[in-house]
């Protein structure tokens, strides 16, 4: 029973974390673009909504400006990679530093409770949460799929895939970039806002690691359910997160220490980089031994053709 | 169509490593010209093709496409009017989308891009017909990604992107000269043809001497960041390689001298 509550617990955290999953998809995998402002981000909007909460706005409202938080700030990295001409890795790591002080500002104190407040949760009854949420989920992840598929989308998908075919198609890989990064954040702040309504409060530090999370989320996804069509690798990217937390949570019922989960996390992405490379290359030396033995198996002894 | 007056590049002024890549360079497209550029490396070829798409920028002098001055627009904004194939296959399409979404994103060449659906099924059924022109079986395909295609369909399917939209010029950058010379022979062919049927003003840069004959109606040859010979469509029919070594030995006081061009 224990573990079967455990095991729901995650099943409902990781589906909040989809969002930000989906965020990281975008940056990382179709703009090729290694964005760490989400370590920063995610905070953002926690604190945004956090804050907005407990001033008494509603909680969709509260919501949603955590979303145009984080897109503000992925505007500012992508401004900082395409105008100011900062390498991509360094304009995430500046303005997630920076966003450490505007969370902290936007919060006024290192943690917002929202213990008694109502937030988007309350909404739902009892014994809802996981039919109501996974629908709402799969709603955003339909609409994140339509629009990679308009002509924006394309745009975008080709920009992380070749920025020079895309511009002489007259597209400015600037703007592209810039949208694509804001969105990313947009999605990883709303995540965060959710989170911070589910655990019950925004704190300073909860967006810690958040970028090795969501790696660790797409790639856990792409290796097990595949990516080969945009529809299958949101798909991918959204089960993923859940697992991720399934794994999580079975590492804490196994009583592992909890200081240690960043350090498996961080594990977990290590391997799953490196296996599938490692498989590859074991599955090509196969087929050239094979090769090799059948070229062979056509000349004789003194390397006459045997057919001729 | 497209004027280029007295163009200049300077690269690294006031260096050790200062190199004159272009000097006071003159050239005028009329439309539907197709002009085939020779030249050893280091003439200034490349750069040349750079300044037109607006890669790089002029130091000095002016590129007019239709009488109006382009100086200032980027690369992305000219696109609008200039259409491109790299001579790298892997360079003119997006390898992680299908054939159909790559030919969306090129049919909108010089169009707004909204949240339109990018594509439906009137758009495929033109995509699979403009497909058909290249006679490589690409139309059946429409699903694959691009990634899965060989070089010599890359850039079949590159030049068809850069061409179908019928833009006001096409430039060529040695886009045969990766590929093997059964395939290259294809992209030329089928060059020829898209050039004919959209009747399209080219420019083609090539170090196959041969082709620079065989393609086109006009010849330009290049040497030091000049243009120091330019055989006019009259001229143009019956010129042998022989005759293109001849010219050029006269005019410069010596033989032409590079490895990378190929003669026949």
């Amino acid at each position: 029973m224990y573990l079967l509550k455990a095991l729901e617990g995650s099943i409902e955290l990781g589906l909040l974390y989809v969002l930000m999953a989906l965020g990281v998809y975008i940056s990382f995998r179709i703009l090729d673009f290694p964005d760490l402002t989400v370590d920063g981000s995610f905070t953002t909007g926690a604190a945004v909504s956090a804050v907005m909460i407990t001033y008494g706005y509603a909680p969709f409202i509260a919501t949603f400006s955590g979303f145009l938080a984080g897109a503000a700030a992925g505007t500012i990295t992508g401004l900082l990679h395409t105008k100011g001409k900062i390498n991509n890795l360094l304009s995430g790591i500046v303005m997630m530093i920076a966003l450490y002080s505007i969370n902290l500002r936007i919060m006024g104190k290192p943690n917002t409770p929202l213990f008694g407040e109502s937030t988007v949760f309350s909404a739902i009854p009892d014994g809802y949460f996981l039919f109501i949420v996974p629908i709402v989920i799969v709603i955003f992840k339909l609409i994140l799929d339509a629009f990679l598929h308009t002509d924006i989308g394309f745009a975008l998908r080709a920009t992380g895939d070749n920025q020079r075919m895309i511009r002489s198609f007259g597209v400015n890989t600037d703007s592209t970039i810039i949208l694509g990064i804001a969105l990313s954040n947009g999605l990883v702040a709303m995540s965060g806002a959710l989170v911070a309504q589910y655990q019950g409060f925004a704190d300073i530090s909860m967006g810690v690691g958040m970028i090795v999370i969501g790696l660790a989320s797409v790639i856990i996804g792409e290796a097990i359910f595949g990516h080969k069509t945009v529809f299958r690798a949101t798909l991918a990217v959204l089960l993923g997160a859940i697992v991720y937390r399934m794994v999580i949570a079975s590492a804490l019922q196994l009583n592992m220490n909890a200081e240690d989960l960043k350090l498996i996390t961080a594990l977990i992405v290590v391997a799953a980089l490196i296996l599938p490379k490692i498989q590859k290359s074991i599955g090509q030396k196969r087929k050239m031994l094979e090769r090799i033995k059948e070229v062979n198996s056509t000349v004789d002894s003194k390397g006459r053709d045997i057919n001729a | 169509m497209l004027e280029i007056n007295h163009v200049t590049k300077l690269f690294n002024a006031n260096t050790v490593d200062e190199k004159l890549a272009l000097s006071n360079v003159n050239l005028n497209l009329a439309p539907s010209d197709f002009v085939t550029v020779i030249g050893s490396n280091g003439a200034g070829k490349s750069t040349l093709m750079n300044i037109i798409s607006g890669v790089l920028k002029p130091d000095d002098g002016n590129v007019k496409i239709d009488g109006v001055v382009v100086n200032k627009l980027h690369e992305h904004q000219r696109s609008k009017w200039i259409a491109r194939v790299f001579q790298d296959p892997m360079a003119g399409t997006s390898p992680n989308m299908t054939i159909a979404e790559n030919l969306s994103i090129a049919y909108l060449r010089g169009h707004k891009r909204t949240l339109k659906r990018g594509l439906n099924k009137e758009k495929k059924l033109y995509f699979k017909e403009q497909l058909e022109r290249l006679g490589i079986g690409l139309e059946n395909r429409l699903n694959a990604n691009v990634g899965l295609l060989s070089g010599g369909e890359r850039q079949a399917l590159s030049l068809l992107m850069a061409t179908f939209t019928k833009p006001k010029i096409l430039l060529l950058d040695e886009h045969t000269a990766a590929l093997d010379p059964s395939r290259a022979e294809l992209i030329s062919n089928l060059t020829e043809k898209v050039v004919k049927e959209f009747n399209l003003t080219t420019l083609m840069v090539t170090h196959n001497m041969a082709q620079a004959i065989q393609l086109g109606n006009r010849l330009i040859m290049m040497d030091k960041g000049q243009i120091i010979m330019d055989i006019p469509p009259s001229k143009k029919k019956g010129l042998t390689v022989e005759d293109l070594l001849h010219e050029f030995a006269a005019i410069k006081g010596e033989e032409l001298n590079d490895d990378r061009v190929v003669l026949g």
